[in-house]
């Protein structure tokens, strides 16, 4: 079958839901796009010089560079890794090239109680820049459905990476992304997490470790959980040379489901930086949050931070805005919405519209 | 007639707050409110405005004929009836230039008076986040006028602002009351507002009642002179102006 038939074969449906998780078929304003379904590839493409995206397999026959990266962060980390996957992504930007437009990946989950399991590859070598927006999501016939991601991910020194992954999957849905990323000298990765719609349970613990001086790590989530959903949602840094810095960030609100928002930020060497920075609301009664900021340091020159807060939307707020003419309905719509800001995915203007019109409509839904 | 607040009862948590407040305001007329800390001042423009947990036991309140008491605060803004906060909250995530947009469609009005009261920075700010206190209130009052209410309910407008930007909000209230049938009623304890704004009438209030009712600079220097104790003692009764 061609590309252009295995896009024409995707239901309207399934292409909704694969909209919903950040993709954008025309391409107009992409540098590049994978999508596979289930543990097939749907198309693989590079529309910018100086990036390479291809299905891992692809790359890992014909490239030995990509396989020397295969399970490299694993191993840096002391960790073990499942290998028992089929496909994912390897997207390489190469040396000094700065991709204009976002290059967009999808992992999709077409069959029912199909258990997707992948492995993928980002490298953005010395001075590159790059932003990536990964959409995983389900089809609305894959119910028992079980995805697990597995994402490397190499920023060498003074790279620059903005990797933001988008997760729109369905009620009965069980996710478990593991990710560990390496960050050179003078790099930045900054990593975005946006769950909006139901999921039955999402556990998740990215690893960031920054191995050289003067490196940076940005972890930034937004979740809304819904009715009978558990997101254990964490990352951590390791701040492994000197002068690096992290800053984890949660905003989550509880329609009636529960997250664990966990943060650790380890200092590893002198002079480093860090700071956790936690948000919760609960709308309902029934709600929960569980936040669990930690910080560790063998050093005593280091500057570690956090900031939690969960509760209600506090009262005086929404009369303050009803003073001004708002119901209370879009009183809370407005705060809600404003809690959610996806300013802090410092993300270029029209893919931050785009989240933004992805959390309107899941709000105006889900308010 | 703006405002008619007749026999008017507040209780807050079960406690007597205000007691028997009578007073109108007239289309056009601005009527400033004086009172010792805890008299029940803010308590009467937060039942005029309809805040909860602010019952109504007795009484009524008319805006422009239209009994108010029982709406929602946002029917009463509707109406034509606005507030400036004496404690504005902070609003994390919620723009000036948010509320500002829906206060009033005039993008140009919008902008004029942002930069009128020196905002024009702070509208793409989270609301009262970092604020000192006079930007506060020229927020306030910049929100308010977009607003365009007919009853302006200003609660110590001047309180934490500098003597040079009291003067700036005292010039841009000034030019908005000349507006036709614009009414305000006005809490300060200062009286620096009253050096910008033509106002005839002034009441005071004392644990939770009216006292007397005349002309504010006249109560003001008295305030100022005697204090309030010897103010009650004044004959001109709250009753002479109902």
């Amino acid at each position: 079958m061609t590309e252009q038939n295995r896009r024409d074969n995707l239901e309207e449906r399934d292409r909704e839901t694969i909209i919903s998780s950040g993709m954008d078929f025309s391409e107009k304003e992409r540098s590049g796009s994978f999508l596979q379904q289930d543990s097939g590839l749907m198309f693989a493409r590079s529309l910018s010089d100086g990036l390479e995206i291809m299905e891992i397999r692809e790359a890992l026959d014909r490239d030995p560079e990509a396989a020397g990266y295969f399970g490299a962060n694993f191993r840096a980390a002391g960790r073990d890794f499942d290998r028992e996957t089929e496909g994912g992504y390897f997207i390489r930007v190469k040396r000094g090239y700065s991709i204009e437009f976002p290059v967009q990946a999808c992992l999709f989950l077409k069959q029912r109680g199909f258990k997707q399991k992948v492995h993928n590859l980002i490298v953005v070598e010395e001075g590159a820049k790059a932003y990536i927006i990964t959409g995983c999501s389900a089809s609305h016939s894959a119910s028992e459905g079980i995805h697990l991601g597995i994402s490397e991910f190499f920023v060498h020194n003074g790279a620059y990476l903005n990797f933001t992954m988008v997760h729109s999957w369905q009620e009965d849905v069980s996710v478990k992304p593991v990710s560990i990323a390496s960050v050179g000298e003078d790099a930045v990765f900054i990593s975005n997490y946006v769950c909006l719609k139901p999921v039955r349970d999402v556990t998740m613990y990215p690893t960031a470790l920054l191995h050289g001086k003067k490196a940076r790590a940005s972890f930034n989530s937004i979740i809304l959980s819904h009715p009978g959903s558990l997101q254990d949602i964490g990352s951590r840094v390791v701040l492994q040379a000197e002068h690096t810095q992290a800053e984890i960030i949660s905003r989550a609100i509880s329609l009636g489901g529960k997250v664990i928002a966990r943060g650790n930020i380890k200092a590893a060497a002198r002079n480093v930086k860090g700071h956790l920075e936690c948000r919760g609301l609960i709308l309902p009664e029934q709600g929960s949050i569980y936040a669990i900021p930690e910080m560790e340091s063998d050093y005593r020159d280091v500057d570690l931070s956090h900031e939690a807060a969960i509760g209600r939307i506090n009262k005086d707020e929404i009369e303050y805005l009803r003073c001004r003419g708002f119901s209370p309905q879009e009183a809370q719509s407005l705060i809600v919405r404003g809690f959610m800001d996806v300013g802090v995915l410092g993300l270029p203007d029209k893919l931050k519209t785009e989240i933004e019109n992805l959390e309107n409509s899941t709000l105006k839904a889900g308010l | 007639m703006m405002l008619e607040v007749k026999d008017l009862s507040v209780d807050i948590s079960g406690q007597h707050i205000l007691q028997g407040v009578s007073m109108h305001i007239r289309k056009g007329e601005v009527v400033v409110l004086f009172g010792p800390n805890g008299s029940g001042k803010s308590t009467l423009l937060k039942a005029l405005m309809g805040f909860e947990g602010y019952s109504v036991t007795t009484g009524e309140i008319l805006l422009k004929g239209v009994k108010i008491d029982g709406l929602p605060m946002e029917e009463r803004v509707k109406l034509g009836i606005g507030l400036m906060y004496q404690h504005p909250p902070q609003v994390r995530g919620v723009k000036l230039a948010q509320i500002a947009g829906r206060l009033n469609a005039d993008a140009s009005l919008v902008g004029t008076m942002a930069e009128k009261l020196s905002l024009s920075a702070h509208l793409q700010r989270d609301i009262n986040m970092g604020f000192s206190g006079g930007e506060m209130k020229r927020s306030e009052l910049f929100q308010l006028i977009l607003q365009d209410p007919d009853l302006l309910l200003l609660d110590e407008p001047e309180s934490g602002v500098d003597l040079e930007n009291i003067s700036v909000m005292g010039r841009v209230l000034n030019d908005y009351l000349k507006n036709e049938g614009k009414s305000a009623l006005i809490i300060t304890h200062t009286g620096y507002i009253l050096d910008y704004i033509d106002a005839k009438k002034g009441c005071v209030m004392i644990d939770g009642r009216m006292w007397c009712v005349g002309r504010p600079k006249e109560i003001f220097e008295n305030i100022r002179n005697r204090g309030y104790d010897k103010c009650i003692g004044c004959d001109d009764r709250a009753k002479s102006a109902r």
